[in-house]
């Protein structure tokens, strides 16, 4: 019930340590690529820090970066031992290391599977924390007064600015709130007064949007203010006018953006991911091989090597095997200590 | 009377060969450098293309990219040069290639110094040419409909709002031009027919910018419209207002951008040149070094290395003399065609020895 046995005579076994040694070398600077994206993608979304609601979303990032540095450090002992392999002398100190490692760099290889695969699945709780974050900016624009809010409205300027979008869904969103300061309203005149009093919540709420939304593509000078009203500017139509200002939301905008990143780091961690697979399988298969030589006269002799020297359920029962032992032994010792005390 | 002799030993010869050899292979890389910083440089300069009136100031990225082609090469040759130089039967092949190699070497270290000096003195010539390019760009704003100027309004826009800057020289210059169209003024309305009859051409002219002048650090809204005027907005001052709109001109804004992306790349340019010296002389003492210790019975016995032969004074002579034998040679021969056919061969003769006697020391 071996899994996937293969022949290895001993030109074959040199060649695959070889062949081992350079694609072990390739993996490791996969492996600084990996962490590099990581830390890529953790700046571009700490840059959006305020328009974000929570930090969800950086468990992506988190995890390339220890996926790299581990990787880094597993890639680094595959080339010492396949640098050793062909040494009858040196190779058996490495076979209580080879168990454990194993273990562990399997773990590792499938953690930057799940990285790709969070990427893609993280994507509503990344919209969702957009959504709260932009409503809050949008909201807090015109405390520019208030210590810990007085960079927002800077922020959703530039925001807009840069991404070419405007408001959170739409630029509709700005109808809805009071975006311009007391500081800056005339409470003496009457068009403020009317304003106030036909809401509510007693806010100062118009039709208009900030300069940030408008669109440098229109052919005519922005239109900000009194945008339903179609008598208020000459030859303009608000159903029909579409280059004035931007007409996308900032959270599709950003989600489009983040997405699209997150893309094309998924596709390259992917291959990083097939190459670091590649490299234990190689070096499993150096391992099976070069211990059947171990002990024997003649050192060139052909051997078998395999994947798994049982099936794949029964190896891994012999490693969970010793973890629930560990964990049972001790539910164990606790039980005898609960009987005598009450007995 | 050589100039800056040095005794080379066999073991010398060969680390000088070895030492030059890495250094020519750096300064190859180096020339690369150099050609994709004249490359980012021009791509810089042709981004804003349309607010500049004429394109002087690209000979200095035009300089940078041949000259890093140019050196890419030379420092090639020159690791090829002292690969051969220590056997004595590949070496005399590169004799006649080396003085033009020489030539094109110091040729190379006069433009990057002359590029350094261009950068710093067309500061003036860059600033003509953003302003009248700024000045038709503000002029040409309203124009979205006819062809050829379509674009100016977009790229106004977004120059103002990426550079952080408003107007030529301030954002005064949007109040002397129409910048609203007039497909967009309705011209039966009492406040378009006062502006428009309020001066000789005939132009629409408002005290307000365009919303790319907006500072997006200012606390209030922007106020585009009606700047000079106080009392139509709330709690405004025109004379105190700093934040409202960006206090600097395009013209300042560009110029200092470009100003800084010549400087930064100056310290860089000059290590280029020091390397591209050290190559040079270092070629030099390699070439007589090896050619003394051919000359030798033993070739694997000490020889002198040495800059130039004869002092700078006598070297200078010597190739003036040459430059000038050589200009004579040519101007007597259609001169005197059939005619004075012995004093023709006299002289030929007389220049023949004379650059016999001249011509082994140089080379």
């Amino acid at each position: 019930m071996v899994v996937m046995k293969m022949k290895f005579p001993f030109q074959k076994r040199v060649k695959l340590a070889q062949g081992l040694w350079l694609l072990s070398w390739c993996a490791t600077v996969a492996g600084a690529t990996t962490f590099t994206l990581g830390c890529l993608l953790k700046t571009e979304l700490r840059r959006r820090a305020e328009v974000m609601d929570n930090t969800d979303i950086h468990i992506v990032p988190n995890t390339l970066m220890i996926v790299g540095l581990a990787s880094l450090g597993i890639n680094y002992f595959a080339s010492k031992i396949c640098q050793d392999a062909l040494d009858a002398g040196r190779f058996p100190r490495w076979k209580n290391f080879l168990k454990p490692y194993f273990a562990v760099s399997c773990f590792f290889t499938v953690l930057m599977l799940l990285a790709v695969i969070m990427s893609y699945a993280m994507k509503g709780s990344l919209e969702s924390s957009l959504k709260v974050g932009l409503r809050n900016g949008i909201r807090f624009y015109k405390d520019t007064d208030t210590p810990g809010r007085c960079f927002q409205k800077q922020n959703i300027d530039r925001l807009q600015m840069e991404f070419q979008c405007c408001g959170n869904n739409d630029f509709r969103d700005w109808f809805e709130v009071q975006w311009i300061s007391n500081r800056y309203l005339d409470f003496n005149s009457k068009e403020v007064k009317d304003r106030v009093k036909s809401n509510v919540d007693g806010r100062y709420l118009v039709d208009g949007v900030p300069f940030s939304c408008c669109n440098p593509s229109s052919p005519r000078p922005c239109i900000q203010y009194q945008l339903t009203n179609n008598s208020a500017h000459y030859n303009y139509d608000y159903q029909t006018e579409e280059l004035n200002i931007y007409l996308r939301g900032c959270r599709e905008a950003l989600v489009h953006y983040y997405m699209g990143l997150m893309n094309t780091i998924g596709a390259g961690v992917l291959s990083i991911f097939l190459l670091q697979g590649s490299v234990l399988v190689s070096l499993r298969f150096l391992q099976t091989a070069m211990e059947a030589v171990a002990g024997k006269e003649n050192t060139e002799i052909e051997t078998e090597g395999y994947l798994l020297e049982k099936g794949v359920k029964e190896t891994i029962m012999e490693y969970v095997n010793p973890m629930l032992k560990f964990l049972l032994l001790k539910n164990q010792v606790q039980e005898g200590e609960a009987a005598p005390a009450t007995a | 009377m050589a100039l800056l002799k040095m005794k080379f030993n066999q073991q010398r010869r060969v680390r000088l060969a070895q030492g030059l050899w890495l250094l020519s292979w750096l300064a190859v890389t180096c020339g690369a450098f150099i050609f994709c910083l004249g490359v980012y440089l021009k791509t810089e300069l042709l981004r804003r293309d349309e607010v500049m009136e004429n394109t002087e100031i690209h000979v200095v990225p035009n300089i940078l990219i041949m000259v890093g082609l140019a050196s890419i090469g030379t420092n090639w040759i020159a690791s090829r040069v002292c690969q051969d130089s220590m056997d004595a039967s590949r070496f005399p092949r590169w004799k006649v290639l080396l003085l033009a190699w020489f030539v094109v070497a110091a040729l190379l270290c006069c433009l990057l110094l002359a590029v350094v000096v261009l950068s710093y003195a067309l500061q003036g010539r860059l600033e003509e040419s953003l302003k009248v390019g700024l000045r038709n760009g503000i002029r040409f704003y309203k124009d979205t409909d006819v062809p050829g100027r379509c674009f100016q309004k977009e790229t106004i826009d977004r120059l103002q709002m990426e550079f952080r800057c408003c107007g030529n020289n301030n954002f005064k210059d949007w109040f002397e031009v129409q910048w609203v169209s007039n497909r967009y003024l309705d011209f039966t309305s009492q406040e378009v027919k006062d502006r428009v009859r309020s001066n000789v051409d005939n132009r629409y002219l408002l005290d307000g910018v365009p919303f790319s002048c907006c500072n997006p650090a200012s606390p209030r809204p922007c106020l585009q419209y009606h700047l000079t005027d106080s009392r139509a907005h709330y709690n405004y001052e025109y004379q105190s207002e700093e934040l409202n709109l960006y206090g600097r001109g395009c013209r300042q804004a560009l110029t200092d951008y470009y100003m800084g992306l010549m400087n930064s790349t100056g310290p860089g340019v000059l290590s280029v040149i020091l390397i591209q010296m050290s190559v040079l002389l270092s070629m030099r003492y390699l070439q007589t070094a090896v050619e003394g210790a051919m000359a030798l019975e033993n070739p694997e016995e000490e020889s002198e290395g040495y800059l130039l032969e004869k002092g700078v004074k006598e070297t200078y002579q010597d190739v003036r003399a040459k430059v000038l034998n050589l200009v004579k040679f040519v101007q007597v021969d259609p001169a005197d065609e059939g005619a004075s056919g012995a004093a023709e061969g006299e002289k030929t003769a007389d220049a023949n020895t004379e650059k016999a006697a001249t011509s082994p020391p140089a080379s």
